[in-house]
């Protein structure tokens, strides 16, 4: 197994590197030591529309900061939808409209006077297939802060390095900065889209389905880059991948037809988990 | 699906045993089924090819007929003569400066306005997506509209050019080229002057305020201009009294002479209503590409990948710094060569600039934006028409030029589309 963590140029604390190797041993990972963490985001009562279709039924989740929030579920069960809405994404679907409560702080995300540019800074996404704008290296990671930001050349460079760094990139491209992105491979190109979500300083990153359109070696990457990135951002991640949920999440939430079937700690939904759905699914009885 | 071995059935189908080690069984139903034999079908496939590449060598040969055609009897009258002679009645002094000039100008002003236009449409359209019901309706009717007009017959935008452009629906007096001096019309950049006569550089000019002063009668004292624009004090004689012999005679006339009304336009003449001028014809050209321009650049724009707007609209841009720093540059060769075969088929286009310019004798190129003008394709008619078998031939030689420009825009649309095509996703 090629190990990505050797082309890192900052060694990570060697504290993540057993918690994952414990993973794979156990398919969990040491979530209850973590569990006293402030809400980032409460939602309370959440119900959404596509049109006619309820896609989402009174959902009620409290998003712990700094910490790694896997939605997990069969297809259409709602997962993207409650992604979608944390950041607004859903604000170009035509159709698309919900009710409740969605606070992040004191940000009220479901109001219409919510200014969703601003909100949109402040909660980063991350997509399935890596969409790197036709562009430079430079320029990609640059996209974000020019839009928001006013500042130098040189203080660009900074963020474009730092950004580059804390996404895991920077060894393999600092040399090609220039370079167009879609040069890259795909999971360098994902790991590209990270710090360019990271580079305009977002509280939340939401994550849909980040590895499904890579190959083993590069979701290694990008699952520790989820491990390690939690330190200073709280995370959400919506994942078909059970395994994925167990080895980079501290809090698992089971979706189902649109309800919220179970939450808690990573390691209670995947060996003792409450409700029998959620037991058929992590055990891959349906899904 | 339940004839492939490897397959897990569900429900059902579960039930059955199945039939792993007997191929029999395990092709079901298409046990008793023939196979075609691959013979037949690459026959029919080679028939196919050689029908492709006879239709296409047949237009091919029709292609080359007509150039054949063409270069034989216009080559020897392709001379530098027919670039910068005015049309003249003698078709060995003919020349057809003026009319590509003319097109030079109206595809240059018609392409200006054509592309901000048909592209802002485009992502009006494709980009700011309405989310009412209301919204949407109104956009279909707008859809519709621009695809109806792009099958409209060309004269009918002349038509059109000719009430909305050229006489401007009659809302601001008569159009300047009418010659109606009577009637009064918004314009700048144009003086008027009473000339009393003028033979080589002996001329008395007088300057009047409008086209609708009444004309100047001489009268002794009066202040005019020389043709070098001094001031000068013509003498006035009364009728019958000699001439001066000497110089002086250049400021002479007589009590009796009668003045003629002069225009100056500068080059940025502007009046209202346009009247048959170059800006008409290009506004009336831009009518006949705007649907073609606004249909191509928004198949362009809709062959960006969605995922590039979403991950613009992820990073907090607004929709006008997603249309222009991710949608735009990446739809931009789509637009432009959509663009500049618009502007090939301006070009080329005769009947509304017909009923715009009409068939007069245009000397020169246009010097402001009203002025007189004609384009290419009118000279040429304007040839073919005659009976003399030598203007005919011109108009061969005139071809070739037309064709000579047509290629060179559309080899300018080559160039751009590949040094600016770049893979997207």
């Amino acid at each position: 197994m090629p190990d990505p963590l050797t082309t890192r140029g900052a060694s990570p604390p060697s504290s993540l590197e057993s918690p994952r190797e414990a993973t794979f041993a156990a398919g969990l990972n040491s979530a209850p030591s973590r569990s006293t963490a402030q809400t980032a985001i409460e939602i309370r009562d959440l119900n959404a529309w596509y049109g006619e279709f309820q896609s989402l039924r009174n959902i009620s989740l409290d998003i712990p900061a700094n910490r790694v929030t896997a939605l997990i579920g069969p297809s259409g069960c709602g997962k993207s939808t409650l992604l979608r809405w944390i950041n607004r994404m859903n604000d170009t679907i035509p159709g698309a409209r919900a009710s409740g409560t969605l606070q992040l702080g004191d940000t009220d995300l479901l109001a219409r006077t919510t200014d969703v540019v601003d909100l949109r800074r402040r909660i980063g996404i991350v997509f399935q297939r890596p969409n790197p704008f036709p562009k430079s290296i430079f320029d990609n990671v640059a996209f974000g802060p020019r839009l928001h930001m006013r500042m130098t050349r040189s203080q660009l460079q900074d963020v474009v390095e730092w950004a580059l760094r804390k996404a895991a990139v920077w060894d393999e491209v600092k040399d090609r900065l220039g370079a167009p992105a879609l040069g890259l491979s795909g999971g360098q190109q994902q790991r590209l889209c990270i710090a360019r979500a990271i580079a305009i300083g977002p509280e939340v990153l939401l994550m849909d389905e980040p590895c499904s359109a890579l190959d083993p070696a590069s979701t290694l990457a990008v699952e520790d880059l989820i491990f390690e990135l939690r330190e200073q951002y709280t995370i959400v991640i919506v994942t078909h991948n059970m395994q994925q949920a167990a080895r980079c999440s501290d809090q698992t939430a089971f979706f189902y037809e649109g309800r919220l079937i179970e939450v808690g700690p990573t390691t209670g939904v995947f060996t003792k988990p409450k409700q029998k759905q959620t037991e058929d699914y992590v055990s891959g009885k349906f899904g | 699906m339940a004839n492939t071995p490897d397959s897990s059935p569900s429900g059902a189908a579960e039930t059955q045993p199945r039939a792993l080690g007997s191929n029999a069984t395990a092709r079901g139903p298409l046990e008793s089924v023939e196979l075609l034999s691959g013979q037949p079908r690459r026959r029919r496939d080679r028939r196919f090819r050689l029908l492709c590449i006879g239709t296409a060598a047949f237009s091919v040969l029709i292609l080359v007929g007509l150039l054949g055609s063409i270069l034989i009897q216009g080559l020897p009258h392709l001379t530098w003569t027919l670039t910068t002679n005015g049309p003249e009645p003698d078709p060995q002094r003919a020349g057809i400066r003026p009319a590509v000039f003319g097109t030079l100008w109206v595809c240059l002003i018609c392409g200006l306005l054509t592309l901000p236009i048909g592209v802002a449409t485009a992502i009006l359209l494709e980009e700011y997506q309405p989310k009412s019901r209301i919204g949407r309706f109104l956009y279909g009717i707008i859809q519709l509209n621009i695809t109806n007009l792009a099958g409209v017959p060309s004269v009918v935008y002349g038509l059109l050019g000719l009430t909305a452009f050229v006489s401007m629906f009659g809302l601001f007096g008569t159009a300047a080229s009418d010659q109606d001096t009577q009637t009064s019309r918004y314009e700048i950049g144009v003086r008027y002057f009473d000339q009393f006569f003028s033979e080589g550089e002996r001329a008395i000019l007088i300057p009047v305020d409008s086209a609708s002063a009444p004309m100047t009668q001489p009268v002794a004292g009066m202040t005019a201009l020389n043709f070098y624009g001094e001031e000068i004090q013509p003498t006035v004689l009364s009728p019958g009294q000699p001439l001066p012999t000497d110089e002086t005679l250049q400021y002479t006339l007589y009590a009796d002479a009668e003045a003629g009304r002069i225009t100056q336009q500068a080059w940025y003449y502007f009046s209202l209503p346009l009247g048959r001028g170059v800006l008409a014809g290009a506004l009336t050209l831009m009518l006949v590409i705007l649907p073609v321009v606004i249909i191509s650049s928004q198949e362009a724009l809709r062959a960006v990948p969605g995922s590039l707007r979403a991950g613009a609209l992820g990073l907090g841009a607004t929709q006008w710094q997603v249309v222009w720093n991710v949608t735009l540059p990446s739809a931009m060769p789509g637009i432009l060569t959509g663009s500049i075969l618009a502007m090939s088929r301006a070009i080329g286009e005769t009947a509304p600039i017909l009923i715009i310019a009409g068939i007069v004798y245009i000397s020169r190129a246009p010097q402001h934006l009203m002025d007189d003008f004609t384009v290419m394709p009118l000279q040429l008619f304007n040839w073919i028409s005659r009976p003399q078998e030598d203007f005919h031939s011109l108009a061969a030689a005139g071809i070739i030029l037309l064709l000579g420009i047509l290629l060179s825009f559309n080899a300018v649309a080559v160039l751009i589309r590949q040094k600016l095509h770049k893979p997207l996703s």
